[in-house]
């Protein structure tokens, strides 16, 4: 021991300076890739924000006229509202569904490989392909949950080209997009439930409910503050399956901030307001981390078990 | 006496078949689990349903059951849109992002978690904080760095801002944390340079690390929509998400047509991960990341 510590401290001084050129050359060019493409693209953020610009050729400074005109537009504050509600509702439902599937998921039965995959298996399937098929199940004349409703003699609905369903059925489709992945964080919390915990409860009289209520259920306070952040950081740069479906509408009903901002620069070649969009979503997805890394401090004692 | 006589072949069947006994009566749970796949699924049996149905019997209304099955709507599908040079050019921009990330993010992520170099800190602190920006807020400056490289409209445009992600050199760093110091600090006492410790004593335990890195990295390029969106114009240079979105906009009547081009669109993928469903859900797990 001795012995190896005198020798390595021998050969620090000899390999210092290799490491310095070795080090910087080993990073540089990831480094700069995210330099070139995540780094100064932040601050340029920022800057595109104060400048009126089409983002094809250069801007002018109009200093704070994106924020202040941000803070005037009703549709601005539309977009903000929904994707709230949006939030609001897809969150809680993902996480509430995820845990009962989780549980059932993780119990001993013949062809479960099957049963997981067929959970897991919107996880894979692309956003564009989501909402290709959620047209068709949600279509007003001829969909399958129409044709459901109908068999239920409910009267049918117009979901996505309805202004008040148009949003809670952009919700159901992501739900079902994202569900697999919730199952899975919880599936892998109770996997790691230690099993003599279950044991000693079992040998203490406690019914199988009683034992998920508890003891499992305490121990997936990680995994859904992890889900809670990251679902919510998911659901406010929510994008494809509305643009793929609904387009924002019928008449902004569910357009929400990012469509917005593609919206304002790409539609009405006016990057410099996206940017300050773009960068007021920003400061609410910070909020939200931050608070993130304060749970994840105040939970992280139970991940020892 | 008739008890004695019955016994006898009464022991054999009831041990032959004993490991039956338990599986005989299937569990309750089967009454949830199998709603529960046909919620899951239906949207993706519906998919390959429509896809093989004519065009009157997608307008029926309740849906039902095609009569037979009619491949035509895939040869159309194949026709009508540029399919083979949209699978192509998402596997290009997908394999080279994967390649690009395995070998920068694990050369960075070494050196970040084992090379004492000035700067190396403030370097890994500056690649987190990027971990935090969400795509949509650079998306704009990135276009314009693009533009500037003279990529736009190119797969070039699609694979440079995905070639090194500052997810991957965390979770490479965080690899490499974990291996013993002892294991290279014998191979740089017989006097290896960093670079032959990486490849030879590091590599062949990085498998699974690399393999999680590959899987995410791959399914997110592979299922991206929005960047590729907004940097390509061409439909030559389209991925298959993006050319199947602009193949819906000109198909939107036509159901069976474009539902079996959302099946083409989704082959590769869900065949990948039929294959390696275990895979894919560890690498999800492990990481915490779609």
């Amino acid at each position: 021991m001795a012995v190896a510590t005198a020798g390595r401290a021998v050969r620090r001084g000899s390999l210092r300076r290799g490491d310095q050129l070795t080090g910087w050359a080993f990073v540089s060019p990831a480094v700069l890739l995210i330099a070139v493409f995540g780094l100064i693209p932040v601050v340029w953020s920022l800057v595109l924000s104060f400048q009126q610009t089409d983002l094809t050729s250069g801007g002018t400074w109009s200093g704070a006229a994106n924020y202040t005109k941000m803070v005037h537009d009703p549709v601005f504050w539309q977009a903000a509202r929904q994707t709230l509600l949006y939030c609001v509702l897809f969150v809680p439902v993902t996480m509430a569904l995820a845990v009962p599937i989780a549980v059932l998921l993780n119990q001993k039965v013949r062809g479960m490989t099957f049963y997981r995959m067929a959970v897991f298996a919107p996880l894979v399937t692309s956003t564009v392909a989501t909402g290709v098929i959620f047209s068709w199940l949600y279509n007003p004349q001829i969909g399958l949950i129409n044709a459901g409703l109908d068999k239920l003699g409910l009267p049918q609905q117009g979901f996505f080209q309805s202004t008040g369903q148009a949003l809670p059925a952009v919700v159901g489709m992501t739900v079902w997009g994202w569900l697999g992945f919730a199952v899975i964080i919880y599936l892998s919390a109770l996997q790691n439930v230690p099993r003599e915990l279950m044991e000693a409860a079992a040998l203490d009289g406690c019914g199988r409910f009683r034992a998920f209520w508890k003891v499992e259920l305490p121990l997936l306070a990680p995994a859904s503050s992890f889900l809670l952040v990251w679902l919510t950081i998911n659901a406010l740069q929510l994008f494809d399956e509305v643009y793929v479906t609904t387009k924002g509408g019928p008449l902004h009903a569910s357009t929400v901030l990012v469509y917005y901002l593609y919206q304002q620069a790409f539609v009405n070649f006016d990057g410099g307001y996206a940017a300050a969009i773009g960068c007021a979503l920003f400061v609410v997805i910070l909020f939200v981390t931050v608070i993130q890394l304060w749970m994840g401090r105040r939970t992280s004692h139970y991940e020892a078990g | 006496m008739s008890q004695t006589t019955l016994a006898p072949p009464h022991r054999p069947t009831r041990i032959a078949p004993r490991p039956r006994p338990r599986r005989r009566r299937p569990s309750p749970l089967h009454l949830l689990l199998v709603p529960l796949t046909v919620v899951m699924l239906g949207p993706l049996i519906w998919m390959v349903l429509l896809s093989i149905s004519t065009e009157a019997e997608t307008r029926r209304f309740p849906p039902g059951l095609p009569g037979g099955v009619h491949w035509h709507n895939y040869v159309d599908a194949w026709n009508q849109g540029p399919f083979g040079t949209w699978l192509l050019n998402s596997t290009i921009v997908s394999v080279t992002c994967v390649v690009g990330n395995v070998v920068f993010c694990a050369l960075a992520g070494y050196a970040f978690a084992r090379i004492p170099f000035f700067g190396s800190r403030l370097l890994f602190v500056a690649v987190l904080a990027t971990l935090m920006v969400p795509f949509q807020i650079v998306m704009l400056p990135t276009l314009i760095v693009v533009r500037d490289l003279h990529l736009t409209d190119t797969l070039g445009a699609l694979i440079a801002p995905n070639l090194a992600t500052p997810f991957g050199i965390f979770l490479m760093r965080q690899f490499f944390t974990t291996v013993p110091r002892e294991l290279e600090e014998a191979a740089r006492i017989d006097g290896a340079g960093r670079l032959r410790t990486l490849l030879r004593i590091m590599l062949p335990l990085m498998g699974p690390t690399l393999a999680t890195l590959s899987v995410l990295t791959f399914l997110n390029v592979w299922n991206d929509f929005l960047w590729p969106l907004i940097a390509i114009q061409s439909p030559g240079n389209m991925t298959i998400q993006m050319g199947l979105q602009n193949f819906q906009g000109s198909h939107l009547t036509n159901w069976p047509v474009l539902m079996a081009a959302t099946v083409i669109s989704q082959v590769p993928v869900l065949a990948l991960f039929v294959v390696a469903q275990r895979f894919f859900v560890r690498s999800i797990a492990s990481s915490g990341f779609k």
